[in-house]
């Protein structure tokens, strides 16, 4: 088997007796990703130097017995994460050169239990996207079809996966930017609970909405990134302090008498017959494996798109305020003048999406308007809160698709930024609710695409969405398939 | 015409905490610029704020001290505009919900009632940094920014439009720095301007219910410049009035050079700040008990212990007022009755020797060389009789010079006072021999003579002559 070809537990088993080294691992891993990298383009920075380095030392701690599941494997990481030393682009011009001084909680985690950093993977500009065709630096595509967007906007994260360029990947979502791309590249991607993961150190979109979340080929490596990257961070006042339970112990618990909840808004007309077709056959075989079904309704579900879009546009707004020129990052150069060098530096550094994102969410929070936009999009957050609150008062999990269709072409929505919004739609609803989800491989359009199916889980029920992807992923054999790049 | 000023103040508190408000940077003023600096008050992507809870503990006793209700959850919220000085593009600062609301203070202006004062919110906030221009090493011509101040604790003190003078003005904001002083959560230095305030000035016809159209004079920084700043605010606004013209809602600046006050920005220049809640913070949950805890933890506050220095004390209200000046001094003082006994004794020496040995040193009651203990010591020394009150104040000297206690300082100057008889009758048989002419002008009724024995009798023992006994034996020995 090749080394680019393993889960987190199989590499780890092969380091761990001593069958391979992380040095040789990471090489083949750079190797891979030199290869297919023109045709994906996964990546913003590769670091050769660094990983190699990281992997000698790995080397040692494995040499010395210290052999974690983490220690010595090749991953990497969204570009929105800082990583001290190594420039860190968000996937915008504006920070085209920005080298930061510090590393995000989440990455220093893994780091000190060893993973070897490959590079910093492509996504929208400052996460704001659902393609990936918004990053400064050429969008990436998908490895199943290579005409085709990966998702967004951590699309990097997941191609590299399905690329098999890296081993795992941590995303961030806001709105679907985790569970959209695993569901077009075959993956797997888990949104946690807000504040189950410190924001600490990952630049900010939606602040009430981001959350770090890793990607992975398998349910059991996912349960390992979680455990990794969780918990509370002092640094970070919305992280919260529960403790973290041991995912991996807990995984093969079975579905057996399980409540799943179908929301009947998000199985609507309009759904593409193959994502519908999945979608049944996954309720098969949950049925099959001891699961109980239940209709539910979400009942604002209607409005999610909407609220979403006020409110993660007026966090956006002021989030991206710090992009001066003042301090750090692109500077314009013909600039005259303090309101000009601002003004001219934020035009030229900024691409459209960003812009548009801007401008919706300054209007959002204008003397005026804050009442009618801001506020009344607070309010019916509140309500789809409590749509989720009432309904999981009789479900365990909640089983939805991802994305309305499979993968698009590039290019088919970029000039319908509407259009683009609504491949969220079923995602959404979630960073909303502040709960927890996962997307997990269940099936293939006739075109040969991956389809995903959504787990929603209750707040902090993570432990449960992963027993139910696992029951599902043991049954079937969606994740196995592998893009033929 | 006649008009009515109209007054609402807002002050800026710096508070004196080691750390920032939202992070670990220190708060020390005059560091190498950009010295104290964290990627959080840098404003680096990614970085998030953390409450320092001093700053709330410091609010509440603020609110507390100030009759406000504490606000069991408070939020905090962003203030946007763009300014260099500022990292993040925003302030994180409270808008709904602020920490503390609808207090008030008394206040008294010489001659006039006591007036309550409404004080509409206290919030907190974080300061901005500071832009440096020009002839700054490192800097060509161009203009610098220090962050060391970014992100420093703020509380910020909005009074309600309660004030009709520059009087009344000057009073409430000596209350409200003798208070932050007082309670250690400011260090009260105007100059460093760890606490400013921004007026609010309009006028209009004596008898209307309607006040007129007011301007925001900013960052006056002195007693003095407040008074003069809003007597010429409200002078000019007069004239334009009285000369057919409309004051217009604007913010202006106080020329100190000048005295006069400028405009800087018109209403329609105006920022639209869209404040909106801070996503990176929690809600800021107070319970009862911390309120609690904080107000038994309080201080007794200036007001309370002026009085109690009148009534139970027995002090004239000038010295109560006096001695509660600052904290620090009525501590001095009441350390120095407790040790010692006799209230206006003490209130005397510390209004008198002590304040007059500060002023001339330049030194503080905080760093007073002379210990409470010590005062007393001096002043049990002469009720023993063992120094006379007017070696006292040598010895009183001698003791701010060297720290010593005065018991050394006597017996190193050879201070003790004389009471023996024998000595002191044969110091007046000698000054009686040496000035027989003015021994017969007092037998001849000359009284006033007898002072100038007292003088010489104190000359001749170095002042070290116990005076009750000197007087005593002279009346003997010159009518004898």
């Amino acid at each position: 088997m090749n080394v680019f070809d393993m889960t987190i537990n199989a590499l780890h088993h092969a380091l761990k007796d001593k069958k391979i080294s992380s040095f040789e691992a990471t090489g083949a891993m750079l190797a891979r990703i030199e290869s297919v990298e023109p045709q994906v383009h996964s990546f913003i920075t590769v670091a050769s130097e660094q990983a190699l380095t990281a992997a000698g030392a790995a080397d040692q701690r494995i040499a010395s017995g210290d052999c974690g599941m983490l220690t010595g494997i090749p991953l990497a990481i969204k570009d929105i994460f800082l990583t001290e030393g190594i420039r860190t682009t968000c996937g915008s011009h504006i920070l085209k050169n920005f080298m930061p001084p510090y590393s995000a909680t989440s990455w220093e985690k893994l780091q000190e239990r060893g993973a070897v950093l490959l590079g910093k993977l492509n996504q929208d500009e400052f996460a704001m996207g659902s393609s990936n065709e918004s990053s400064a630096f050429g969008p990436c595509r998908n490895p199943w079809d290579t005409s085709r967007i990966p998702g967004g906007s951590s699309g990097g994260s997941a191609a590299a996966i399905a690329a098999r360029q890296a081993t795992a990947t941590l995303g961030t979502d806001t709105g679907g930017s985790i569970r959209q791309p695993a569901s077009h590249c075959g993956c797997v991607g888990l949104k946690p609970t807000y504040g189950r993961v410190s924001r600490y150190g990952v630049i900010a979109y939606a602040s009430s909405l981001d959350q770090v979340g890793p990607l992975t080929r398998d349910v059991a490596d996912c349960a390992v990134m979680l455990e990794a990257i969780a918990g509370h961070d002092p640094k970070d006042s919305t992280s919260v302090d529960t403790p973290v339970p041991d995912y991996s112990a807990t995984l093969a618990l079975g579905v057996k008498g399980i409540k799943i909840g179908l929301p009947k808004e998000y199985f609507i007309d309009g759904l593409d017959p193959d994502v519908q077709t999945s979608m049944q056959s996954a309720i098969e075989t949950y049925r099959r494996l001891g699961a109980e079904f239940v209709d539910i309704s979400l009942p604002h579900t209607d409005y999610a798109v909407a609220t979403y879009y006020l409110i993660a546009t007026a966090e956006a707004s002021s989030n991206l305020a710090r992009y001066d020129g003042v301090r750090f990052g692109h500077r314009s150069e013909q600039a005259e003048g303090l309101i000009n060098m601002m003004t001219k530096t934020r035009s030229e550094g900024f691409g459209a999406e960003v812009k548009r994102r801007i401008m919706l969410g300054t209007y959002a929070l204008s003397s005026g308007y804050y009442d009618a936009y801001y506020v009344k999009a607070q309010k019916v957050r509140t309500l789809i809160m409590n749509d989720f609150i009432r309904a999981f008062a009789d479900v365990d999990v909640m089983l939805t698709p991802v994305a309305p269709t499979p993968a698009f072409k590039i290019g088919e929505k970029i000039n319908d930024p509407l259009q683009m919004y609504l491949s969220d739609i079923f995602t959404i609803p979630v960073n909303l609710a502040g709960t927890c989800a996962i997307s997990i491989p269940a099936g293939f359009s006739t075109d040969g695409l991956p389809i995903g199916l959504q787990l929603i889980g209750k707040p902090f029920g993570e432990v449960s969405i992963l027993q139910a992807a696992y029951a599902f992923e043991q049954a079937t054999e969606w994740h196995t398939r592998k893009a033929k790049i | 015409m006649n008009y009515q000023p109209v007054i609402g103040l807002e002050v800026h508190v710096q508070l004196k905490t080691d750390t920032k408000i939202f992070c670990g940077c220190s708060t020390q003023f005059g560091s190498e610029p950009n010295s104290q600096t964290c990627p959080v008050c840098l404003g680096l992507p990614g970085a998030l704020p953390v409450l320092n809870k001093k700053v709330v503990e410091f609010a509440i006793k603020a609110g507390l001290s100030t009759n406000c209700s504490i606000t069991p959850r408070s939020i905090f919220a962003r203030k946007n505009y763009f300014y260099p000085d500022l990292p993040k593009g925003y302030q994180i600062s409270q808008f709904e919900d602020p920490i503390c609301q609808q207090g008030w203070l008394d206040i008294q202006v010489e001659g006039a009632e006591l007036k309550r004062i409404g004080i509409t919110r206290i919030h907190m906030e974080e300061d901005a940094g500071k832009l440096v221009h020009g002839d700054v090493s490192g800097l060509d011509d161009g203009s610098g920014v220090d962050l060391n101040r970014a992100c420093t604790p703020l509380l910020e003190v909005v009074s309600e439009p309660d004030l009709r003078s520059s009087d009344e003005a000057v009073f409430y904001l000596k209350k409200l720095h003798q208070i932050v002083t007082w309670l250690g959560i400011c260090d009260g230095n105007m100059e460093e301007g760890s606490f400013r305030c921004d007026a609010n000035v309009s006028v209009m016809p004596i008898g209307s219910g309607t006040f007129g159209t007011r301007a925001e004079i900013k960052n006056v920084n002195s007693f003095k410049f407040v008074k003069q700043a809003i007597e010429y605010e409200i002078q000019r606004q007069i004239d334009l009035i009285e000369d057919g013209g409309t004051v217009v809602q604007e913010t202006r600046l106080f020329d100190p050079n000048s005295g006069k006050t400028r405009s800087m920005r018109s209403k329609e220049e105006a920022h639209d700040y869209r404040y909106f809640p801070d996503p990176d913070l929690v809600p800021l949950v107070i319970g009862d008990d911390w309120v609690e805890r904080t107000r038994q933890g309080l201080p007794e506050l200036p007001e309370k212990r002026r009085l109690r220095f009148v009534t139970e004390l027995g002090l004239p209200e000038y010295d109560a007022e006096v001695l509660t000046a600052s904290r620090a001094l009525a501590e001095y003082f009441e350390a120095g009755v407790e040790a010692y006994g006799n209230p206006k004794l003490v209130a005397n020496w510390v209004m008198g020797e002590i304040t007059r040995a500060i002023n001339d040193s330049g030194t503080s009651i905080e760093n007073c060389p002379v210990a409470p203990s010590q005062l007393a010591d001096l002043l049990k020394m002469i009720d023993s009789g063992t120094i006379s009150g007017k070696i006292a104040k040598t010895v009183f000297d001698g003791m701010w010079q060297s720290g010593k206690a005065p018991q050394a300082i006597v017996e190193e100057q050879g201070l003790v006072q004389v009471s023996d008889s024998t000595h002191i009758e044969s110091i007046i048989s000698e000054i009686m021999t040496a000035n027989s002419g003015q021994v017969e002008e007092y037998r001849g009724g000359k009284e006033k003579v007898f002072g100038f024995f007292v003088g010489q009798v104190m000359k001749a023992s170095r002042g070290k002559a116990n005076p009750t006994v000197v007087n005593e034996l002279l009346l003997k020995m010159l009518n004898g």
